[in-house]
């Protein structure tokens, strides 16, 4: 089972190293859709970090089969959580584009220095 | 051997995500968001969640990079760079990255049965389901019944996203051009994928709709179904047009499906309210209360499919609709 230890570290170390590149877009690009691009890394990451929690050594997907003796089963908690997250997540995704969209129609801009020039 | 192919995959999604935050071509990066959004779902489905990989593929490869790019030709293609040295932002990110690496020494490993997350109510949802509601997706159980509350709200979250988006898009643009001759829309001049999409379309619906009624006996559920028709109409609009995707799916039907949809999941909630029960508990829908379980989950997860799936076309229609507005 050593494989499976490293594995589990190596998702942990995923999650760490996607949710700062997301970051990173975030506080350091000006242009306002890229980073919308940056938050919904941050967000994937997130994710990542839940499902990661969710499985269980030898388990299946959580769903239960009548007559199979002793089946293990995957957390289907975390599951259930982030399935809505990823649907309210375009939801929200969609709202910031629109802010975007009409910010570049008043400015003709959509980058950060330039709106806060033309102020 | 799974696992081997668990690393290559994680390490290709690093690798994609460094790449869109690299690229100045915005085209380029929501291309990337894609392709990172289907590792990301095969990377769910190594896990275990089935479900949760069938809704990232279909709203994040599908939806989300359809919205992307609608909202890109809005705003353009290029970011531009910005001079200056990173030193500052790439050192803030570093250290973060370092402490979460430090902290994830004390995480319990990857599967371990006796990690925190599985001794709280998860084992409780597992053992009852059966004997609540007697069906075999757990996931969806839980969803639906269990924290019936959760979903609730979720669901009324995606509707007010999609009433603000519809909001702020629906406004005439201030400077409005002469009416230009509407160009032929769509990809009417392209016989392959003209062939190939009309085939597709409706494959896609019905799988939808499988996904939205079998979502009890396996992965599926409204989430995903909503998503997967969306993308369906979609397609058909990128092929025809959006006006003839709009004479197909009007915005009025795709109004009633948001507001219906949601008023249906509260309504339930309410019937069960009348009947003696407390909101959303199913149980008292019908004479047996497991059937009365199915009943109520049944009729929720058809609320949530219409609200979702109206939602994220309404969504798609407004940016399309400011395009040839402007």
């Amino acid at each position: 089972m050593k494989l499976l230890e490293l594995l589990g570290y190596y998702n942990y170390w995923v999650f760490a190293v996607v949710l700062t590149v997301g970051l990173y877009a975030v506080i350091r690009k000006r242009n306002l859709i890229k980073k919308l691009i940056g938050l919904s890394i941050f967000q994937s990451a997130v994710f990542l970090l839940y499902i990661t929690m969710d499985k269980v050594e030898g388990g299946t997907a959580p769903i239960i089969q009548k007559g199979v003796p002793d089946q293990v089963f995957s957390n289907p908690l975390p599951q259930v959580l982030i399935l809505t997250a990823i649907v309210v997540g375009v939801s929200t995704l969609a709202l910031g584009l629109a802010m975007v969209v009409r910010i570049k129609e008043s400015y003709g801009t959509i980058e950060e220095h330039e709106i806060l020039g033309a102020d | 051997m799974i696992y081997v192919f668990a690393l290559f995959l994680l390490t290709l999604l690093v690798i994609t995500a460094v790449a869109i935050v690299r690229t100045e071509n915005l085209f380029v990066a929501v291309m990337l968001t894609s392709i990172f959004s289907l590792l990301m779902a095969a990377n769910f489905f190594i896990l275990d969640a089935a479900d949760v990989a069938l809704t990232e593929a279909a709203v994040g490869a599908g939806v989300t990079t359809v919205i992307f790019l609608s909202a890109l030709a809005l705003t353009g293609d290029w970011e531009k760079p910005r001079p200056g040295g990173r030193t500052v932002a790439l050192g803030t990110v570093g250290v973060l990255a370092m402490l979460l690496i430090y902290a994830s020494f004390d995480k319990p490993r990857l599967g371990d049965p006796e990690a925190p997350v599985h001794q709280h109510v998860a084992p409780w949802y597992l053992e009852k389901t059966p004997e609540y509601m007697d069906i075999p997706n757990v996931v969806t159980a839980i969803l639906s019944s269990f924290r019936g509350y959760d979903t609730l709200g979720e669901v009324f979250v995606v509707f007010a996203a999609c009433i603000g988006v519809l909001f702020i898009l629906g406004v005439k643009p201030a400077r409005q051009t002469a009416a230009a001759p509407q160009p032929v829309s769509g990809l009417r001049h392209h016989l392959i994928p003209q062939v190939v999409g009309r085939l597709l379309v409706p494959f896609i619906v019905l799988f939808g709709l499988y996904v939205q009624f079998h979502g009890e006996y396996g992965p599926g559920g409204g989430f995903q179904a909503g998503a997967i028709i969306a993308t369906g109409v979609i397609l058909y609009a990128l092929l025809e047009g959006e006006a003839e995707a709009l004479r197909a799916v009007p915005r009025s039907v795709l109004l009633a499906l948001v507001v219906g949809g949601a008023l249906l999941y509260g309504a339930v909630g309410v019937v069960c309210m009348l009947k003696g029960g407390a909101f959303l508990d199913y149980s008292v829908l019908a004479a047996d209360p497991v059937f009365g379980q199915q009943l109520g989950i049944l009729v929720i997860e058809a609320g949530v499919g219409m609200a979702v799936c109206g939602a994220l076309l309404s969504i798609f229609h407004a940016f399309a609709a400011r395009e040839s507005m402007t």
